[in-house]
C-alpha cells in the first residue's frame, strides 16, 4: 500500500527481536524473496541500503516527471491548434500525475513529499539531464515525445516487474499512461513533415538537438555505472544502461526513416555481425556538464519549481489553517 | 438543426461565439498555471478544468463556425481573429495572478455557467442543447472545485483571507458585464436558442453571494465601472494574451499542424 | 514559519458497479472533501471509476508482516475448505 503510515498498532512482543540493519536471518529472509522475484512491501524488513538505493532512485523518477513538465509546459499557451493544445496539456498533465504516483510510493520507505520536496528544490536531489535542455520550437514538442518519451518508456516497462511492491505499481500505472505521449509526439512530427519545408527544417533541427541527450537519458556506459550492479541483483534494475540504449537505437532508425529525418550521427550504421546499429561515441562530457548542474537550463528549471512552491505556501497554510478550524 | 451549413442570424452566431470565446480565453488562462500550482494535486486539478474548457471551446467554435457559414473552423476562429472580434468577457482575459483571483473567478464564472448550461439544455439550437448536456456537468464540477476553495482561502489565515478579498474586489466590477445583454441577447431570446443573460442575474447573486459569505468576505458594492470584451472593447490583457496563443499560426500563416 | 504538510489519504476505486473499491494509490489533501476532489483529479482521469473512498492513512490498521507465520499459514493445511477438493462423479461434477 502507497502509505508509510501503515505502522503497526502494538508494541512488538516481549522477546522477538525487532528488525535490525544487520539481521543476518531476516537478510536470508530477504535474499530468499528476491530471489525467487517476489515482491518486498513497505513494512517487509529490508537491508537499509536497500531501502535509501530506492528512496533515491524513485524520488529522482519522481524529480524527473516533475521538473518534466516545464520544457513541454513552455508551449501549451502557444501551441498551433486547439488540439494540440488539449493533447498537449493532457500529456503534461500526466506527467504531474506520474511524479505524484512515484512521491507517494517513496513515502512508503518512511520519508515525506516535502522532504523529498525540499531536496530537489535545494539542488541536492538529481533529477534527469534532459530536461536541462530548453524547447526551442514547436518541433520539439514532438521530438520529446518521440525520443525522450520513447527511451523512458526502455528504462521504465522493466521496472514495471521491479522488486518493490509499491515502485512496480506505480510503474504499472504509469506505462500504461505513457503509452500514448510517444504516439502523440511521433503523430506531431508526421504532420510537421508533410507541411512546408520550414515545418521540416524545424523537425530535423530539433532533432539534431535531442538526439545525443536521449541516448544519454540511458545512463553511463555499463563499465563506468556505481549503482547498476547491486540494483541489478535487487530487482530494482533489470536492464543494463547500454542494453537499453542499443535497444532503443536499433527501434529508433527506422522510425527515423519513416518519418524522413537523418540522426545526427554519422557512425549510425547496421552490423550484421551484431545484428544491431553501431553508433557514435558519446560526448560524456557535455553529459556530466549537466548533470553537475551546468546545462542551459538547469537554473531556470529549479528557479520555476521554487517559485511554484513559494508562490503556494499560503495556500498550502490556508488550507491546514482551515481544516483544522473546523475540524471540531 | 443537425447539419448547420446554412446561415444563421448573426445574433445567433454572436451568441454561440461568446461562450465559446469564453471558454477558450479562460482555458488559456487556467493551463497557464500547469506545473505551477501550489501543490501537485492542485495542477492535476487546474489542467482537467483547462482541458474541459478548451474541450467546450473547440465544440462551440466549431458550431459557430458552421451557423456562420463563411467556412471558418474552430482553429480558424481562435486564431485568425483580433482583438476586436473576440466576444468573450473581459472578465475571462485577466491575468491569473495568485491562486486565489485564479479560484475567485473560477468560482464566479463556473457558477454563472451552471445557470447558463441548464437553460441551455432547452435550447432550440439542438447541437447547442448537445453542447450543454456535455458541459454541465463538467461546470458543475468547477463550481464545485472553485467555491471549495474560495471557503478555505476565505476563512483560512489572515494572508489568505486578505488576498482573497482583494481578489474579490478586483474581479467583482468585472461580473457586471455578465448580466449586461447586448442585441445578441434579446434575438437568442426570442428565437429560444438560449435565455438572455441578464435573467439569470438574481439566481447567480442566490448561488454565490452565501459561499461569498460563508468564505466571511464581504460583497464589494456595485460601481458605475463597465467592462465591454462582449462587444469587442477588451482590456490590454488581451491582445498579449492573443500574441502568445496565435503565435504559430500567425508567423506560419496556411500551415497544417 | 510553522510548516505542516498535508496529511496522506488512501485512495480506493471502485472501476464500475459490481466490483469492489481497489486501492489505487494517495494523495496529501488537508481535509476529507478536498481529498475527494484531488483523488477525482487525480485517479479518475480515464473513466477509472465510478465511485471513490478516501481513507486518512493514519486511520489504516494494518498486520504486521513479522505475524505473517500465524496469522496466514494456519490456513495453509485446510484444503477440505476448496472445492476442488472432493471429487465427484463427472455427471455432477459442476456442483
Amino acid at each position: 500500500m502507497y502509505t508509510q503510515a501503515l505502522d503497526i498498532p502494538q508494541q512488538q512482543p516481549e522477546g522477538n527481536t525487532p528488525p535490525a540493519a544487520e539481521n543476518p536471518v531476516y537478510q536470508a529472509e530477504f535474499d530468499a524473496k528476491i530471489d525467487a522475484g517476489g515482491f518486498i512491501e513497505p513494512k517487509d524488513w529490508m537491508p537499509e541500503s536497500y531501502r535509501k538505493t530506492l528512496i533515491r532512485q524513485i524520488s529522482q523518477h519522481a524529480h524527473s516527471e516533475i521538473v518534466g513538465m516545464l520544457p513541454e509546459g513552455n508551449w501549451i499557451t502557444r501551441a498551433p491548434t486547439l488540439k494540440r493544445k488539449a493533447i498537449l496539456l493532457a500529456k503534461v498533465q500526466d506527467e504531474g500525475g506520474h511524479g505524484l504516483y512515484l512521491y507517494a510510493a517513496a513515502e512508503t520507505l518512511g520519508v515525506s513529499r516535502d522532504e523529498l520536496t525540499e531536496a530537489l528544490l535545494s539542488g541536492k536531489a538529481k533529477y534527469s539531464s534532459i530536461f536541462n535542455y530548453p524547447t526551442l520550437s514547436w518541433a520539439d514538442v514532438g521530438v520529446i515525445g518521440w525520443l525522450v518519451d520513447g527511451a523512458a518508456i526502455m528504462n521504465q516497462i522493466p521496472l514495471c516487474k521491479c522488486s518493490y511492491g509499491p515502485y512496480a505499481r506505480a510503474m504499472v500505472r504509469v506505462c500504461k499512461e505513457e503509452s500514448f505521449h510517444q504516439r502523440q509526439g511521433y503523430d506531431a512530427l508526421l504532420q510537421l513533415m508533410s507541411g512546408t519545408q520550414e515545418q521540416r527544417d524545424m523537425v530535423q533541427d530539433a532533432v539534431n538537438r535531442w538526439w545525443w541527450p536521449s541516448i544519454m537519458m540511458f545512463g553511463p556506459h555499463d563499465k563506468d555505472s556505481v549503482h547498476s550492479g547491486q540494483s541489478a541483483r535487487w530487482g530494482i534494475k533489470r536492464i543494463s544502461n547500454d542494453d537499453l540504449r542499443q535497444k532503443f537505437v536499433d527501434a529508433t532508425v527506422k522510425q527515423a526513416e519513416v518519418l524522413g529525418v537523418t540522426l545526427p550521427d554519422p557512425e549510425l550504421k547496421w552490423n550484421e555481425a551484431r545484428g544491431h546499429y553501431d553508433f557514435g561515441a558519446i560526448e560524456w562530457d557535455d553529459f556530466w556538464n549537466v548533470v553537475n548542474g551546468h546545462g542551459d537550463c538547469n537554473v531556470d528549471r529549479l528557479a520555476a519549481r521554487n517559485k511554484a512552491w513559494n508562490d503556494g505556501a499560503w495556500v498550502r497554510e490556508a488550507a491546514m489553517a482551515h481544516a483544522e478550524k473546523h475540524a471540531a | 438543426m443537425t447539419e448547420q451549413t446554412q446561415q444563421a442570424s448573426p445574433e445567433h452566431v454572436e451568441y454561440v461565439l461568446r461562450m465559446g470565446d469564453n471558454a477558450l480565453i479562460l482555458g488559456q488562462r487556467v493551463s497557464e498555471w500547469c506545473g505551477h500550482a501550489p501543490v501537485l494535486e492542485e495542477d492535476m486539478a487546474l489542467a482537467n478544468m483547462a482541458l474541459d474548457l478548451i474541450g467546450q471551446a473547440r465544440m462551440l467554435l466549431t458550431h459557430a463556425g458552421r451557423l456562420e457559414g463563411r467556412g471558418r473552423d474552430e482553429d480558424g476562429l481562435a486564431f485568425q481573429r483580433n482583438e476586436p472580434h473576440f466576444r468573450n468577457l473581459t472578465l475571462c482575459e485577466l491575468p491569473n495572478d495568485d491562486f486565489a483571483r485564479t479560484m475567485v473567478r473560477n468560482y464566479l464564472f463556473s457558477a454563472f455557467m451552471v445557470l447558463l448550461w441548464e437553460r441551455l439544455l432547452q435550447s432550440r439550437d439542438a447541437e447547442l442543447a448537445a453542447i450543454a448536456g456535455k458541459s454541465i456537468k463538467e461546470a458543475r464540477y468547477h463550481v464545485r472545485h472553485a467555491g471549495e476553495w474560495v471557503l478555505r482561502l476565505g476563512d483560512g489565515t489572515a494572508e489568505s483571507h486578505a488576498r482573497t478579498q482583494r481578489a474579490l474586489d478586483y474581479l467583482w466590477p468585472y461580473t457586471a458585464e455578465i448580466f449586461a445583454d447586448t442585441p445578441a441577447d434579446a434575438v437568442a431570446e426570442d428565437a429560444r436558442v438560449g435565455p438572455a443573460w441578464s435573467t439569470l442575474e438574481q439566481d447567480w447573486m442566490a448561488m454565490v453571494v452565501p459561499v461569498l459569505e460563508a468564505a466571511t468576505l464581504s460583497l464589494p458594492a456595485r460601481t458605475p465601472f463597465r467592462s465591454h470584451g462582449k462587444v469587442g472593447r477588451h482590456s490590454e490583457h488581451m491582445g498579449h494574451l492573443l500574441a502568445e496563443m496565435q503565435y504559430m499560426q500567425r508567423v506560419y500563416p496556411g500551415a497544417n499542424w | 514559519m510553522e510548516r505542516k504538510e498535508w496529511p496522506l489519504w488512501e485512495v480506493f476505486v471502485r472501476s464500475r458497479n459490481g466490483l469492489d473499491h481497489k486501492h489505487c494509490g494517495s494523495v496529501h489533501a488537508p481535509d476529507a472533501k478536498l481529498a475527494l476532489q484531488v483523488a477525482r483529479d487525480v485517479y479518475t482521469r480515464r473513466q477509472e471509476g465510478v465511485s471513490l473512498w478516501v481513507v486518512k492513512a493514519e486511520h489504516i490498521v494494518a498486520s504486521d508482516p513479522d505475524a505473517k507465520p500465524e496469522l496466514f499459514d494456519p490456513a495453509e493445511d485446510k484444503i477440505y475448505r476448496h472445492p476442488t477438493f472432493y471429487k465427484l462423479p463427472d455427471e455432477v461434477n459442476h456442483m
